[in-house]
């Protein structure tokens, strides 16, 4: 008999913060009015559920990496050491010394605004070319091969053709995130219009849409989704691509200062940027993922 | 006597390398202003095509279609189609949906008010008003169909073209949805042609039902007169002797006379 009454306690016990037993009743006869402090409680989970797991992983990982450097003679940094040597860059990422000198804001921004052209440039002409290759069956016969064909040459070799085209390291490097990133956008683009359903195609004929509200009206709306995907590999593209261009080019930029830092061996600069550098694309995708949802929230076939 | 809508000689083939399969053959047929028309075959007879070729989204090989005894061959508000899966444009609510067609055919007759007016009296119509700001992904498929009718009527088409309107539907919905057409036809009195392939639907809305032999090239084998007064009522008519019989027409016609050889 004294088994049960033990058990009882033992579950009570073990989830003292939302005690579901007793508020369970009240929320099933009054879904829609939960207490609010429940709300709050049930919306913390939810993120704990997100947030715990990864930061646990990143602790293990931290720790293990210590363990690995903290010998002398190891050839990197542990993190304590990275902190340690990246303090001032971390507290104070807006001084300007003048030169390449600079805040890791100032590298950031400047590698971001070289994206923000050359990718904006991209998706206009991505865009553009991809709907015409999937609207007209002859520019894609014209077109398609040669796409293929150039969408498979790696950034970096476009940027010796660029410099000589442009005789000036700013021009180059958006010219190489415009090359690298307006491939998928041009392909996913084509394959969105030609799947645009014959219905619509039907719909917009019966209401005699001309051409420019066939393409603001139907097209845009109805290939969403498939051009989203590809503006979202494009920025992807585009942030690994400027990484790599501006070490060539040098001057300011992320790229450059993660160069500048092994030429004058601070790895735990390298280590810092390439954090920065994951973070910020990060951002970057799901900046585009966000948009993508907004703007395709009724675009899904039902 | 002049007809409203006349198809004259059509014959339509469809050729893809050196073969040409023929899928019309010679279809002549006349509708009188106000009709309600419907045709009915098996599945793959060409009625779907045939009612593309009076919308003017295929083009027939040989003859073609007079409206008010102008030929049309290319698509127009003036014979709106309402497609089989309501093709409403999933990224614009239901409102928007009707509006699209509204605002290209009374752009110079209607002002912006006028306009707004029209595309809710629509709705009014088929009874959508009060869904006019969903989406068609969070109506039911029957609302869709409303939706899909509503646009078709706010183009106030001369021939409004119904392409299995009622065919995705479950029973109950297509019955109610009839009654509603029906209703609509008695008050506004549309021309309307209808491509269908369920009987009772047919005899239930039709003042004549236009039977198709089984393709390749169908024809026209029968068209039945449906001697019917109006206002029909669903629960009346399935005791009455004259909807029985012409039921049994279309029956014998398809079953007897042009077995679909390809069902198994």
């Amino acid at each position: 008999m004294t088994m049960p009454a033990i058990k009882a306690e033992a579950t009570a016990v073990a989830i003292p913060t939302a005690s579901p037993t007793s508020a369970a009743p009240v929320v099933t006869m009054t879904p829609k009015q939960a207490p609010r402090a429940e709300k709050y409680v049930k919306m913390g989970k939810e993120i704990a559920v997100r947030v715990v797991p990864p930061l646990i992983v990143l602790a293990l990982l931290m720790l293990f990496w210590e363990l690995v450097c903290r010998r002398t003679g190891s050839t990197l940094p542990p993190p304590s050491r990275v902190f340690k040597d990246t303090k001032e860059l971390i507290l104070d990422p807006f001084f300007d010394n003048g030169g390449i000198d600079k805040g890791l804001f100032w590298h950031l921004s400047a590698s971001l605004q070289r994206v923000a052209y050359g990718y904006s440039i991209a998706a206009i002409v991505g865009i553009a070319l991809g709907t015409l290759v999937g609207q007209s069956v002859w520019a894609m016969r014209g077109l398609d091969p040669l796409f293929q064909v150039l969408r498979t040459i790696p950034p970096l070799a476009w940027l010796p053709l660029s410099l000589a085209a442009f005789r000036d390291g700013q021009p180059s490097a958006i010219f190489v995130i415009f090359i690298t990133s307006v491939w998928p956008i041009i392909i996913n683009t084509a394959v969105g219009i030609r799947n645009i359903p014959q219905d619509y195609r039907n719909v917009a004929a019966v209401v005699q849409l001309n051409p420019l509200e066939f393409f603001s009206k139907i097209m845009i709306p109805a290939a969403a989704p498939y051009i989203f995907t590809g503006l979202r590999i494009g920025i992807g593209l585009s942030w690994l691509a400027i990484v790599a261009a501006e070490m060539l080019i040098g001057g300011v930029g992320i790229g450059f200062f993660i160069w500048d830092a092994w030429n004058s061996s601070h790895i735990s600069e390298i280590i810092l940027a390439l954090f920065y550098v994951g973070i910020i694309g990060f951002v970057l995708d799901r900046l585009i993922a966000g948009m993508a949802k907004i703007v395709t929230r009724g675009t899904a076939l039902n | 006597m002049q007809a409203y809508l006349k198809l004259d000689h059509i014959d339509k083939a469809f050729s893809r390398g050196n073969a040409t399969t023929e899928v019309l053959k010679d279809i002549n047929l006349t509708i009188e202003k106000g009709e309600y028309v419907s045709i009915i075959g098996h599945s793959g007879c060409g009625k779907s095509t045939l009612l593309n070729i009076v919308a003017g989204l295929t083009g027939a090989t040989n003859g073609g279609v007079l409206l008010e005894n102008r030929e049309v061959n290319s698509p127009g508000p003036d014979r709106a189609v309402v497609f089989q899966n309501h093709s409403l444009l999933p990224w614009l609510t239901v409102y928007e949906n009707v509006k699209l067609g509204v605002d290209k055919v009374f752009s110079s007759t209607k002002t912006r008010a006028e306009r707004d007016a029209w595309v809710m009296h629509n709705l009014n119509l088929v009874q959508m008003a009060h869904a006019k700001d969903k989406r068609p992904s969070e109506i039911s498929g029957g609302m869709k169909q409303r939706v899909g009718i509503a646009r078709a009527l706010a183009m106030e088409p001369k021939v409004l073209l119904l392409d299995e309107p009622f065919g995705a539907l479950d029973a109950l919905t297509r019955a109610h949805l009839q009654d509603s057409v029906m209703a609509l036809h008695q008050k506004l009195g549309n021309t309307i042609l209808m491509i269908t392939h369920d009987v009772d639907e047919a005899v239930l809305l039709s003042d004549r039902i236009v039977m198709m032999t089984n393709g390749p090239s169908a024809r026209i084998g029968e068209v039945l007169e449906v001697p019917l007064a109006r206002p029909r009522k669903r629960l009346e008519l399935a005791t009455n002797p004259g909807y029985l019989k012409c039921r049994q027409r279309v029956l014998e016609f398809l079953y007897e006379r042009h077995r679909f050889v390809e069902a198994a």
